[in-house]
Parts: C-alpha cells; sequence; structure tokens
C-alpha cells in the first residue's frame, strides 16, 4: 500500500472508531467515570501522605502530585489499547477470518479504529476533567515546549502500549487463552510504569527494572512532561526512547505475526 | 488464458487434542498431553476455469470450507500446492487479497453499529477503488438485489436476507475475479435465496469472475453451477458436469407410467414406489431403463411417459450414505 493510500485507509478506518464509540457515548462515559475511580483513590491516599510528611514525599508536592494524577486521567484515556484477551475472542469464535480476507494488516485496522475512538473517549473525558480541576486545583504552569512534547507523547506513549499489548496478544495463537497474560501486564505496568504511584517514590531497583521495560514510556513520561517535571532535552530523550521501543516492538511483531499465523487453525466459520 | 484457481495435491492436517473424560484424565493432561491428527483435506487436486461457477458439495466436516479457507488465505496447507490468480493464497499478497472475495454466509464482514454506507466507504479505501467505479458498483449492486433504500440503516436493525445482500454488495464493490462463496444463502427464505442466485449469476456473466461455491442447499448448485466438485472425508469423490453425477452415482431412474390398462404385476419390472389404478411409478435399475420401457409400452396404452433421473439431494444423499457406510 503506498503512503496516500495507507493515509485513506487510515482515515476512513478512524472515522470507523469514531463513528462506533460515539454511538455508544453513554457507556463510553460510564466507563470512563469508572476509570476515574483509580487515580481517585491514588491521588487522595498520596495527598494525604504528602500532607503528613510535612508537604512532600519523594520530591512530589501536594500540588504536584493532584497535577500528575489529573494529567494522569488523560493519558490512561489516550493509552486505552487493544487488550490481549481480545485476540482470545477473535481466535475462538473466528472473527479474525474477516480480517484477514482483505489486503489490510489487522494491525492497521485496530489502530486506525482505536485513533477514532480516542476522540470520543477525550470528548468524554473533557467534563470529568473540569470537576477534577474544580475539586483538586491543580497547579499547571506548562511551558510551550512541555504542551507541544506532551502533545506528541500521549499519542507516542500510546503507539508504545498498543504495541506492547498487541505483541502479548500474539500469545494467544499458541495458547488460545489471553486473560492471564494481560493479567500479568497489567500487574507488571501499575508497579513498573508510574500508574500507581511516580517511580521517583518506588525502591531504587524497581526503578532500575524500569528502565529497561515500556511502561513508564506510556504512562509517567506522558505526565511528567506535562507537569513540567522535564527538561527539554529530557524530553527530546524520552520521545527518542519512545521511538526505540516502538521501532522494536514493531520488529518484532513483524517476526511474530506470520508465524502467529501459521498457528492460526480459523476455526468457527 | 490460465486457470485462476489450480489446486494440487492439497492437504491439510489439524492437530487435536484427544482427552478422556473425567477428572484423572484431567490430571493427565497435564503432565501428558496427546494429540491425534485429523485429515481435513488429503490430497485433492483440481482447476477452476476462468468464469466457471463450480458447485462444491459435501456433508458438515467433508473439508470444503477448510479448502476454501486455504484457497482465501486464511490457513496454510501441510501438503501440496494451489495457485489462485497465480499466487500461493497463505503468502497473502496484497495483489491477491485484491482480486479474490469471500463471503460466508454465517458472518459479517459489515459493521453491525453502522449504516452499511460507511462499511462499504472503508471497503473503497481498503481495496483503493476509483471513486466512479465505487459510486456505479455500489448503486448498481444495491439497487439489483432491492437495498438502495437501506444503505443508510444501521446494519443491526436489518433483516438477515437485507444483511447478507448488504453482505454481497460490500464484497463484490471491488470487482473480485475469484469469488469463494461458503453458504451463502443460509437461513434466507425462498424469495431471497432466488435473488442472490440471479444476482451472482449476473455478476459472474458481466464481470467474468470465477466463482467456487459451497452449498447444502442443491437449488442453489443446480441454478449456478455447471460443474461440481463432491468431496468427502477430505477426498474428491466426482469433478464434473451436474448432470452426470446422477450417472455416476445414482444406480436407478424413475419412470412414470400414465395408462388406463396398466399391467397388474410389476414386480419383474423394478421396485413400486406409488402406483394409482392409471398411474405407476417405478424406480428400475439405468441398464433396464430401455427393457422396462419397451415391456410397458407393448403391454399397456401409455398417455404419458417420463423417464428422471432420482432429484440431486437424494443421488447426494446416496454418494454419501454410501461411502460412509461400513
Amino acid at each position: 500500500m503506498s503512503i496516500s493510500a495507507m493515509r485513506d485507509y487510515y482515515v476512513a478506518a478512524s472515522r470507523i472508531g469514531f463513528q462506533r464509540d460515539i454511538q455508544y457515548r453513554g457507556a463510553t462515559f460510564i466507563n470512563i467515570l469508572g476509570f476515574m475511580i483509580e487515580p481517585a483513590i491514588y491521588l487522595v491516599v498520596w495527598r494525604t501522605v504528602a500532607i503528613e510528611q510535612g508537604g512532600s514525599v519523594g520530591g512530589y508536592s501536594v500540588d504536584d502530585f493532584t497535577a500528575y494524577y489529573i494529567v494522569w486521567t488523560l493519558v490512561r484515556v489516550m493509552n486505552l489499547a487493544h487488550a490481549p484477551y481480545a485476540w482470545e475472542w477473535r481466535i475462538r469464535g473466528g472473527r479474525l477470518n474477516e480480517m484477514l480476507s482483505i489486503p489490510v494488516q489487522p494491525f492497521h485496522r485496530d489502530f486506525a479504529y482505536f485513533i477514532g475512538s480516542k476522540f470520543v473517549w477525550i470528548l468524554m473525558w473533557i467534563p470529568v476533567a473540569i470537576v477534577l480541576t474544580l475539586t483538586f486545583q491543580p497547579r499547571l504552569d506548562p511551558q510551550p515546549a512541555h504542551v507541544a512534547g506532551f502533545l506528541v507523547a500521549i499519542w507516542t506513549g500510546f503507539a508504545v502500549r498498543f504495541l506492547l499489548l498487541y505483541l502479548m496478544g500474539m500469545v494467544t495463537f499458541w495458547t488460545t487463552r489471553g486473560q492471564a497474560i494481560f493479567d500479568l501486564i497489567v500487574a507488571g505496568e501499575l508497579l513498573l510504569s508510574g500508574r500507581l504511584v511516580p517511580l521517583s517514590l518506588m525502591p531504587g531497583w524497581v526503578q532500575s527494572v524500569s528502565n529497561w521495560l515500556p511502561f513508564q514510556w506510556s504512562f509517567q513520561f506522558p505526565i511528567e512532561v506535562a507537569i513540567g517535571r522535564l527538561s527539554n532535552i529530557e524530553i527530546l530523550q524520552g520521545l527518542g526512547m519512545q521511538m526505540l521501543w516502538i521501532a522494536g516492538m514493531g520488529l518484532a511483531f513483524a517476526r511474530v505475526w506470520p508465524r502467529a499465523l501459521r498457528n492460526y487453525t480459523a476455526v468457527g466459520g | 488464458m490460465t486457470d485462476p484457481v489450480v489446486v494440487s495435491d492439497l492437504r491439510k492436517v489439524f492437530k487435536v487434542p484427544v482427552r478422556d473424560a473425567g477428572v484423572r484424565a484431567s490430571m493427565r493432561s497435564l503432565v501428558k498431553r496427546e494429540h491425534r491428527d485429523v485429515v481435513a483435506v488429503d490430497d485433492i487436486s483440481f482447476r477452476l476455469r476462468p468464469g466457471e461457477i463450480v458447485g462444491f458439495l459435501g456433508p458438515n466436516g467433508a473439508g470444503k470450507t477448510t479448502t476454501i479457507k486455504m484457497l482465501s488465505g486464511l490457513l496454510h496447507a501441510d501438503g501440496g500446492d494451489a495457485r489462485v490468480l497465480g499466487h500461493q493464497p497463505w503468502l497473502r499478497s496484497k495483489d491477491l487479497l485484491s482480486r479474490i472475495a469471500l463471503v460466508m454466509g454465517q458472518r459479517n464482514n459489515l459493521q453491525w453499529d453502522l449504516p452499511a454506507a460507511d462499511s462499504f466507504e472503508l471497503n473503497r479505501a481498503v481495496y483503493q477503488i476509483p471513486d466512479a467505479d465505487f459510486r456505479r458498483r455500489k448503486d448498481t449492486y444495491a439497487e439489483l438485489l432491492d437495498v438502495a433504500a437501506l444503505v443508510n440503516k444501521p446494519v443491526r436493525n436489518l433483516s438477515l436476507g437485507e444483511r447478507m445482500k448488504m453482505e454481497i454488495v460490500g464484497a463484490l464493490l471491488h470487482g473480485p475475479e475469484v469469488l469463494f462463496l461458503d453458504e451463502p444463502t443460509i437461513g434466507l427464505d425462498v424469495t431471497m435465496q432466488k435473488r442472490l442466485r440471479q444476482f451472482i449469476l449476473d455478476y459472474n456473466r458481466t464481470d467474468g469472475a470465477t466463482v467456487l461455491l459451497t452449498s447444502h442447499y442443491m437449488a442453489d448448485v443446480v441454478a449456478l453451477a455447471q460443474r461440481v466438485i463432491v468431496i468427502h472425508h477430505g477426498a474428491i469423490l466426482y469433478d464434473g458436469a451436474l448432470a452426470g453425477l446422477a450417472d455416476r452415482f445414482a444406480a436407478t431412474k424413475t419412470i412414470r407410467v400414465t395408462a388406463p390398462d396398466l399391467p397388474a404385476d410389476v414386480s419383474g419390472l423394478g421396485t413400486l414406489v406409488e402406483r394409482t389404478p392409471d398411474k405407476l411409478i417405478l424406480e428400475v435399475e439405468r441398464s433396464r431403463v430401455a427393457e422396462v420401457t419397451s415391456r410397458l409400452l407393448s403391454v399397456s396404452t401409455v398417455s404419458d411417459l417420463s423417464i428422471d433421473d432420482p432429484p440431486i439431494d437424494d443421488v447426494i444423499d446416496r454418494v454419501f450414505t454410501a461411502e460412509d457406510a461400513p
């Protein structure tokens, strides 16, 4: 496919993703409200801890925690991706047959659909963000470089997480069940991404391990860019790391996909 | 012109886990997993000529859908070779996938929550169909299938028949040269089936597409296919003209005679199927048809006589039953 053909396809497919989710905007909004429970708990807990510790913990003030977890909500909405267990449904139910019978890689279809969905999710997130901002009064004073870096980093962060989960989903071609893998990833991500707590509050060895894994590049990095904790050089380095992970996992996917397909039994219709 | 579909000694074997029922067997399978090989397609060979519509017949589990899945690039073969439009299908070249279409009657390729028009637009982008061709085909096919007024209605609100018609419109927008139809009329009422058959026939005639069709409705096969391939237990039992199927597999013909003076004893002529005072239906061995007919004509004042092959459904049923017999 030429670049213009691919662009044409992405526009058409992301429109489908947008239209599909807008059909169920009520459900999407309720989903977002559900997602907000997690950061709200973290926010209340860490603000309390910071206040009790005299105003800051691990270099994060009360205001920093507030800003961190409110930006967290947008990053979480942005890095939602195709869960590995969805492959289980596709493989066991034969839904993959339809995707394989067209001359477009299923990856592009899923990626484009999610891009379209993001715009609906962002629309639904706005009222939630307004309520959180009015309630907790975060102090955000980003510089233009932070805004620009953040706008890039949330999309590349989405690409990192999408590729990671997509790659993990390939295991389903051998095991047919993907839920356990997803649970494992979520557990790892919770600890090693900055999702539960900023990594600087974690023990040194956890920070070391997280440096070798992709999790933080789809969670903590975009948040820290937005709340202005990174210098311009660190933003560029972080974007570079995201690109490296995207390239590495993209290559790995290109190698695994043909082998996964050889294992595909096209059951269920 | 080379044949669009060439299949040589094609083979597919599925590895199926084997385990007895019960907890003990479950525990044993933790340590030692046993499998057995199930040959779904057993070294089959055939060719489809350009523009041909071929019926692919067989009972459930015969290997029809597995073969179609291999030919449309969904499954890797375990042996032999296949070429569709010159490509080995499981290599899934973009050129091949852009020139074929697979329609499975029980599957839905359209976006469930959106109008079919949106799925068609996506297909335009997938296959990079030029705008003029896209509009012409969409309008023509929707008109022919009588669904033009429904393209902006969400797919989930369409009836099964309307949905199937939309599936066909969507599958043909890119003008596929080879069409794999797996039970395209399943679940449809008789009127819908007829409309769909006529449409497929028209598409085949105007676009010269080659069609491989599986269906459990013999009416589909009779209406569309000049040639049939019969597959059973993964092997081809028959490949030839539909008309020749009865010659090959039906041992008898049905003789219907109307006469006021029919012989009282017909036991030596064949198997009596039905008898009224002036009408007789006999099932007669093919080799004796001429002899029995001439005897009936000589002893009765025949006002009407017909000799027919048994219905094609019965022939097919006999083929599979005979094959399954111990």
